[in-house]
């Protein structure tokens, strides 16, 4: 019984540890603003930026540590990005200037 | 045989499925809206009467009236003939009824005059977004040498001097000194009194039936559903305070104004400009940041194809299938958007 446990045990550690390697966090773009204002998140995560708005977004970072854009898409779609490096990125949508978040990548 | 029965028995239960989709999608359609007076679903379109305010800028009484005052007053610009009123013009829906603004010694300028109309309710300022509050833009024109062409330095100085500023400064902000902090606090106060909240469609949206047209209903249906133009021109104040390239003919021209860009250099934003309020249109004529529509019938068409120049066009604007008479309501539905016009007392200046 002990030696069940313990095997579960390391094996749900595995996947845990597995699944803190690279997680994949959900902030949506509704009623034009984002779901959250700031996310803690780990070196290598993904985020996810799902527009639910009939209308649409953008998604972009002029951060030093994270310059991207993800270009503008509608209802229903999603972009996705990693984080690959440590550093205070805000997010912003471009035709919606409002729109702003922290995503605090440690 | 049983596997025949299987297979109408699954494609009944798809069509059910599917039936039961569509119609749900309907209703929510239906419950985003209900076009009668005063039902609940209009109710967000409705504009508070009194804009919010920065923490450390509360309206008074002392503050809007010093900053009517400066806000007619032509002895804020260099040549002592220009105004705030001369480029926001309450006679002409506070804009000044040109296709772009005409600045220091009549220089045509690049833009349209934006109305103040209800600019206290923006998130954002200015055509391409680079004043945050109205507190951040009012000394912008002054201190442009193209537009009212101010040695802000001389202005303090004469400010200070002036014993009619000097009280009514006194009154508006007890020991504080007269500077551009507090010559912008003014302005911006005032600027936050002039607001258009009781248009005909307000009064429909608060249960009048009689304020708006069939027409002019017909047209708030399409304005909110096929033509697609709430997307932007979003409640309350009929603006998103958002940034999109509409395709106007002057986007196509050699080197034209990129807009936004200059803001935030991202190709999206590239000849993008903020959606203005469509409150008190009837009054604001020409329309678009270059002024390049004389009539509403003007810019309804140009929606209705959808732009002109497609480069970098927004993915938000596309050809809409409109016929003549919803075009024609449309306009008429922009109609009802003014609000009895408010005859302004000129203030006596301080001399």
């Amino acid at each position: 019984m002990n030696k069940l446990i313990t095997i579960t045990t390391v094996f749900s550690l595995f996947l845990f540890s597995q699944y803190a390697a690279s997680a994949e966090y959900e902030v949506a773009q509704k009623n034009k603003a984002f779901s959250v204002k700031t996310l803690q998140i780990k070196v290598g995560d993904v985020v996810s930026f799902p527009n639910q708005d009939p209308f649409f977004h953008n998604v972009f970072s002029l951060s030093p540590d994270k310059t991207f854009d993800l270009g503008s898409y509608k209802k229903g779609n999603t972009k996705k990005i990693t984080f690959d490096k440590p550093g205070k990125i805000q997010v912003e949508c471009a035709i919606h200037p409002k729109m702003q978040m922290t995503i605090d990548v440690q | 045989m049983n596997q025949q029965y299987k297979n109408v028995f699954r494609f009944l239960i798809s069509t059910l499925a599917v039936f039961l989709l569509l119609n749900t999608s309907l209703i929510q359609a239906e419950e985003n809206y209900a076009f009668k007076a005063g039902h609940a679903s209009l109710q967000k379109w409705l504009l508070a009467d009194v804009p919010p305010q920065p923490a450390d800028n509360p309206l008074t009484p002392e503050k809007i009236s010093l900053g009517k005052k400066l806000f007619f007053d032509p002895r804020l610009s260099g040549d002592g003939n220009m105004s705030c009123a001369t480029c926001h013009n309450p006679v002409f829906g506070w804009s000044d009824a040109l296709p772009t603004a005409k600045g220091v010694k009549s220089k045509v300028l690049g833009r349209a005059s934006p109305t103040i109309v209800n600019s206290g309710f923006n998130d954002i300022q200015m055509w391409d977004g680079r004043k945050k509050s109205l507190e951040d833009q009012a000394m912008g024109p002054m201190e442009a040498t193209v537009e009212m062409n101010m040695d802000t330095k001389k202005l303090f100085i004469w400010l200070n001097n002036n014993e009619g500023y000097k009280i009514e400064f006194g009154k508006a902000f007890p020991g504080e000194k007269i500077d551009a902090d507090t010559v912008k606090k003014a302005i911006a106060s005032y600027e936050r009194t002039v607001i258009s909240n009781n248009s005909a469609f307000d009064k429909w949206v608060k249960g009048d039936k009689k304020a708006m047209t069939t027409q002019q209903i017909n047209g708030f249906k399409l304005f909110v559903g096929k033509a697609k133009c709430a997307d932007c021109h979003s409640e309350p104040n009929f603006s998103d305070d958002g940034f999109h390239n509409i395709g106007l003919q002057s986007w196509g021209n050699k080197n034209p104004d990129m807009g936004r860009y200059a803001q935030r250099p991202l190709g999206l934003m590239k000849g993008a400009f903020k959606t203005p309020t469509l409150r008190e249109i009837d009054r604001t004529a020409p329309y678009f940041h270059d002024g390049s529509a004389s009539t509403l019938e003007e810019v309804i068409e140009h929606y209705a194809k959808g732009g002109i120049v497609k480069t970098n066009l927004s993915p938000s604007m596309e050809q809409l299938d409109l016929t003549t008479k919803e075009k024609q309501e449309l306009v008429s539905f922009l109609h009802a958007l003014s609000s009895p016009y408010v005859a302004i007392t000129l203030p006596e200046l301080p001399r």
